[in-house]
């Protein structure tokens, strides 16, 4: 394969390319659009919620496809939306804040990423054949194990390959995490966000797992007659929730984490201060990580553990609000004395300390065990994971990509529309979501198809809907302002912030190799460092020589259509042994390229000093 | 204000906080108009975390107030660089330590309440009450194993008492919840079985919901509470024991529709008597607040939902058009006739109010 | 060091498995990947521990396990580890002969352990009708074991194709990381077994 990047091709070279390519920047590229995608798609599920919900007895749509509505949005947004957009900011960011030229696995970087995309689609196919998944994203036993159709068989197939993906991307920046820093970027000089990935990945490598057998169990007594879940046969339907929300409770960190480390980048690039407390930071990303394994049960205090179990969950619960509590504290001082610069990515982190700390706040409200007896399966729940999700998650991705998207793309995305898209999203978010803690605890349960009249919900239900929408207005103007940007807008320089990390030193975006030769970190804020010795850039920790990557392989692209074949196999061999063939089919496609990249060497390629000094003319070294 | 938190709801904020709350829903539905000891201790609970978490919320808001207002760029400013700050001991230390405190306040009443709810001491003394609470999709059946009856979708309970309920599920999880007397406990199939007991401070017909989805009619699995006083519930377990299902009716049509009703609905339903078998038991029929917990009390309404119940209720196992309109009509007579007890008739409707 | 040095066997190091960067990222890796390997066998046990009294009837552990034929089992995946390490004893003498003798052994006890599994799930399955479809005990026990039997048939494949592969070019810095972690992969199924032969076998059997 050439090194220099080919400039004029056609559109299938640009498929082929995108199929095939184990390069960090462009897998980003490739999570941010199919998670943008199931993004619209889970938001244009939960428009149709709140349609239904906007009037008491209404019949915009029918209950069982209200329950799939539901489960679907859940299940969308969490595993399809949420999960693939942090892995883009992960892929597109971290090799560079750590002077690396790409992950530890670019191949297995390749696979996570087409395992999640056929997992995904897998899913959403279940639309058109029949019926999606219908039991709640949390897929509770025996409503699951029962559901009529094919559609919790999606759920349980498509789950299996996408989260298989997810763990392989988790042990991949794990390594890279641990491995491929640059010389002297010590743990201690790791940007946040760099620090959160680690924390994230640690727990998806210990929390996917639970999901894995949780799913196993799940299909083998949908497909195959097992009793696990089946009470007549002595089976145990509590196993299911333990398993889930083992795996579901450091889920919800593993989302948010990231998005913390993102702030933080971004408040302190934003208010040209170092983070506040750094050592704080990190401590507390660490121990929420930790303690998000020891809470689990805390959604299940209603299943009837009994009162000892209840409070230990209640308080190690509390406990995680001390940690959280640290973060925001250590936010504001990090403004604190700075000078802040209200651009799109630092409005969007501004609008998230008051949002996350009212969802924190009903976070330690759900905690009280007893409390949550009353709030437990209410639209307090739902008003409360909104606020952590889309307050925290959400807004956290619109910041991060603002912040990055320069980086990723070459250009700032327009200051005028992401502040236009802002306020409609951000008192959209609010109308929708405060008013439902109210609508929990005057009595409306969760998951509730219709509310009735003369219960008092409907002028909360109906503002929650009109909140609905104008968050809906605020991201079509975001995607009006993606289009209008790579239409309109000029290219900018490697720093158009006044960046503080490694990946601010580097054009944008960077050359496929990253960093001409490897940087030589000095303190945290490494770039920062430079800056203040008055020094344009970093200064290398290598001579400039041959760069070793990896070459580009279709194989992870059919290993994953392997399983995606394999997964209707299993679904429909249920109906028709014929189906079985599927089964083989997929297995021996998805086996047999596993063997063929197993014993094909495959030693990558070099970029020749040469061509590096062509693109240092060019701009590449800076 | 029976609850333990009873004097210090006096202090202003809690005052405040109390009638800004109870301000919110309607009564005998919401759980911010606490009518029972469950609802009412938790209702304290949540006083004392929102208290808590507003004076937190205060502080962060001021600072950040201040922050946003005193340190933005202005211009001409760009070429200034600020103190690059480590951090600060001192400041770390205290919100630390600060929300332990907050934290721990917050845990003991928390532990308590926790015990409390799950206290079963009382169960099985000597006139102690314990119901056999049933979830089906998408009905709730009662089964008062001591006085030998049986009911559906209308628990009656007398009031202050501790009532308790053994908790079960025949199909999928449920989640039995009457908000304004006590939090929700699940129905568990197989062997999990759980317990909670209920105390209604007054007289009321309370809202009761299904809280954990468990199909299509999750939405539709509405019960009711009727709290009566300990006297007009002993009538009320009297008059019940007395059902006749062989009774009969007064009118033409209605005794037309018992026959129907014996031959075609029998297999399935009772009338008085002990535990049902798959579908609800429909002594005292005629008194229901509601028909299927959803629909008004009419006739038109019942032979609707006798004929085509997958229409009203989606996704349940009665039998569609089992019967044609015209008998569902002599069985709609004969059913609304069953008014076995009036007991807990007078009280209103909560859904008449405001 | 360079791509095309790694496949000369001439430059061979003390350590193999860890000397390239690769081969490092491949350890750490795998350590990780067992770690997770961990909570998904951890999640099983948990599942099994819930269920092992659902019998539904006469087909108890006690009633169905004899310990015999486990404890040949036993020995014979507790000696397979034991010439997994002789094998990587010799990876880092650079001895590639010996080293595929001693993974030629492991593959030949390993393959005894799944012969005698398969003849033990066949003997339940026909003398006693136990299947998995018979209780929920009946699932938890052959999802256990069956999940580790599968981990027993992929280590045995992976071996194997590693030795085929690598015959005729011998150890180098690309492959021995790779045969390494796959020593590494079968400790592991071992320590799962032992687990599995106190909680499932001993405990069923005494407990």
């Amino acid at each position: 394969m050439s090194t220099a990047v080919a400039q004029k091709r056609g559109l299938g070279a640009m498929i082929w390319d995108y199929l095939t390519t184990v390069d960090h920047k462009k897998i980003a590229h490739l999570y941010l659009v199919s998670g943008g995608l199931f993004f619209l798609i889970g938001g244009l599920e939960a428009m149709i919620i709140r349609i239904q919900l906007m009037k008491p007895d209404n019949n915009f749509i029918s209950a069982g496809l209200y329950n799939e509505m539901i489960t679907m949005h859940g299940t969308t947004m969490i595993f399809l939306a949420a999960m693939p957009l942090i892995f883009a900011l992960m892929n597109a960011v971290v090799p560079l804040q750590i002077g690396a030229r790409d992950v530890a696995f670019p191949f297995l970087n390749s696979l996570g990423f087409w395992l999640f995309l056929f997992g995904g689609l897998m899913l959403n196919v279940s639309w058109f054949t029949g019926g999606a998944p219908d039991a709640g994203w949390t897929n509770y036993a025996p409503l699951s194990t029962t559901s009529p159709g094919h559609g919790v068989d999606y759920y349980v197939m498509g789950l299996q390959i996408s989260g298989a993906g997810t763990l392989i991307g988790g042990i991949n920046f794990l390594v890279t995490i641990v491995n491929m820093r640059a010389p002297g970027m010590t743990y201690m000089r790791m940007p946040l966000f760099t620090w959160s990935v680690f924390v994230t990945s640690t727990l998806i490598l210990f929390a996917f797992p639970a999901l894995t057998v949780g799913l196993f169990l799940m299909m083998f007594d949908r497909m195959f007659g097992s009793a696990f879940f089946d009470v007549g046969l002595g089976g145990n339907v509590i196993i299911w929730e333990h398993l889930f929300w083992i795996f579901g409770h450091p889920e919800v960190y593993i989302l948010i984490l990231p998005l913390f480390g993102a702030f933080s980048d971004i408040f302190s690039t934003f208010s040209k201060k170092r983070l506040f407390g750094y050592s704080a930071m990190v401590f507390a990303t660490v121990l929420i990580g930790f303690l998000g394994f020891m809470v689990w049960a805390h959604h299940m205090f209603t299943v009837g553990m009994g009162p000892i179990a209840n409070s230990i969950f209640a308080v190690a619960t509390m406990a995680i609000a001390v940690p959280t509590g640290i973060k925001i504290f250590n936010w504001l001082f990090t403004m604190w004395g700075g000078q802040i610069k209200m651009t799109s990515a630092m409005l969007w982190s501004i609008a998230f300390i008051p949002s996350f700390t009212i969802g924190g706040m009903t976070g330690v409200m759900l905690a009280a065990a007893a409390a949550d007896y009353q709030y437990h399966d209410t639209y307090f729940v739902v008003g409360h994971f909104h606020y952590v999700i889309v307050g925290g998650v959400v807004f956290g991705l619109f910041a991060a990509l603002h912040y990055w998207w320069p980086k990723m793309f070459g250009k700032v995305l327009n200051e005028k529309l992401g502040k236009l898209a802002f306020w409609p999203f951000f008192i959209g978010f609010h109308l929708t979501f405060f008013i439902q803690h109210f609508l929990g605890l005057m009595g409306m349960p969760r998951r509730y198809w219709v509310f009735m009249e003369g219960q008092g919900l409907d002028t909360g239900n109906l503002i929650s809907t009109i909140g609905a929408f104008l968050m809906a207005i605020g991201t079509i103007i975001f995607l009006t302002n993606v289009i209008y940007t790579s239409v309109k807008e000029k290219k900018v320089s490697g720093d158009p912030w006044d960046g503080r990390s490694l990946e601010w030193s580097i054009p944008s975006p960077p050359p496929h190799y990253n960093f001409v030769q490897t940087p030589l970190v000095r303190g945290l804020d490494p770039l920062w460092v430079e800056k203040m010795d008055g020094k344009e850039g970093m200064t290398p920790a290598e001579p400039l020589g041959d760069i070793h990557m990896p070459n580009a392989s279709i194989l992870p692209f059919t290993i994953s259509l392997g399983t995606f074949i394999a997964g209707f196999g299993f679904i429909y061999q249920v109906d028709d042994p014929v189906w079985l063939i599927a089964v083989f089919a997929g297995m021996g496609l998805t086996l047999g390229s596993m063997l063929t990249r197993s014993v094909k060497d495959d030693l990558g390629h070099h970029i020749h000093k040469e061509d590096l000094e062509e693109d240092i003319k060019k701009g590449a070294g800076k | 204000m029976r609850g333990w938190m009873g004097k210090f709801r006096s202090l202003f904020l809690f005052g405040a906080l109390t009638m800004l709350l109870t301000g919110c829903g309607i009564e005998n539905i919401s759980a911010l108009k606490p009518k029972g000891y469950g609802s009412e201790l938790l209702f304290d609970l949540m006083l004392i975390s929102i208290a808590i978490m507003i004076f937190v919320f205060v502080i962060v808001m001021a600072i950040y107030a201040f922050v946003l207002l005193r340190y933005r760029e202005k211009k001409g400013q760009e070429h200034i660089v600020p103190k690059q700050t480590e951090g600060n001991k001192a400041l770390e230390v205290i919100w630390t330590v600060i929300p332990i405190i907050l934290l721990l306040v917050l845990a003991i009443p928390t532990v308590q309440a926790t015990f409390d709810l799950a206290d079963q001491s009382t169960q099985g003394d000597e006139g102690v009450i314990t119901i056999d609470v049933t979830g089906n999709q998408y009905w709730w059946q009662f089964d008062y194993s001591d006085e030998e009856i049986s009911t559906s979708q209308e628990l009656y309970i007398p009031t202050n008492e501790r009532v308790y309920l053994n908790m079960k599920s025949s199909d999928v999880i449920h989640s039995f919840w009457v908000p304004a007397i006590a939090g929700k406990m699940d129905t568990n199939p197989g062997e999990n079985m759980n317990t909670m007991y209920l105390e209604a401070y007054e007289e009321g017909v309370y809202e009761g919901f299904c809280a954990e989805l468990c199909g299509p009619s999750h939405s539709l699995m509405y019960f009711k509470v009727v709290a009566v006083s300990p006297d007009k519930y002993d009538q009320w377990v009297e008059d019940m024991k007395n059902i006749d299902p062989e009774a009969t009716p007064e009118t033409a049509s209605a005794q037309e529709g018992q026959e129907l009703f014996n031959n075609n609905c029998m297999s399935c339903h009772a009338i008085g008597g002990a535990s049902a078998g798959v579908g609800p038991n429909l002594g005292n029929f005629g008194n229901r607040e509601k028909i299927a917990g959803i629909l008004e009390p009419s006739k038109e309404n019942l032979v609707d939902w006798i004929v085509h119940p997958d229409e009203v209720k989606p996704g349940n196992s009665m039998p569609s058009e089992l019967v044609t309109e015209e008998e569902a009509g002599k069985i709609a007579d004969y059913l609304l006739e069953l008014k076995h007890s009036d007991v807990g008739t007078e009280l209103p409707v909560q859904n008449a109010e405001e | 060091m360079s791509s095309e040095d790694v496949l000369n066997p001439k430059q061979m190091p003390h350590d193999p498995e860890k000397a390239t960067l690769e081969g490092r990222n491949k350890f750490l890796a795998f350590w990780f990947f067992l770690g997770g390997e961990t909570v998904l066998f951890a999640s099983l046990f948990g599942t099994y521990l819930a269920l092992n009294g659902s019998t539904q009837g006469e087909n108890t552990p006690e009633h169905l396990f004899g310990l015999e034929l486990v404890f040949i089992m036993t020995m014979l995946l507790l000696t397979s580890s034991l010439t997994s390490v002789y094998a990587m004893y010799h990876m880092k003498n650079h001895n590639f002969q010996k080293m595929q003798l001693w993974l030629g052994i492991t593959v030949v006890l390993g393959l005894g352990f799944l012969g005698m599994e398969i003849y033990e799930f066949y003997h339940y399955i026909h003398h006693y009708e136990f299947t998995f479809r018979s209780s929920a005990f009946g699932s938890a026990f052959y999802t256990l074991v069956g999940f580790h039997g599968g981990h027993v048939l992929f280590g045995l494949s992976w071996i194997v194709t590693l030795m085929i592969r690598n015959q005729k070019r011998g150890l180098n810095l690309y492959n021995a990381p790779k045969f390494y972690i796959a020593s590494l992969y079968w400790h592991f199924i071992d320590v799962v077994w032992v687990f599995i032969f106190t909680v499932v076998y001993l405990m069923g059997k005494v407990g």
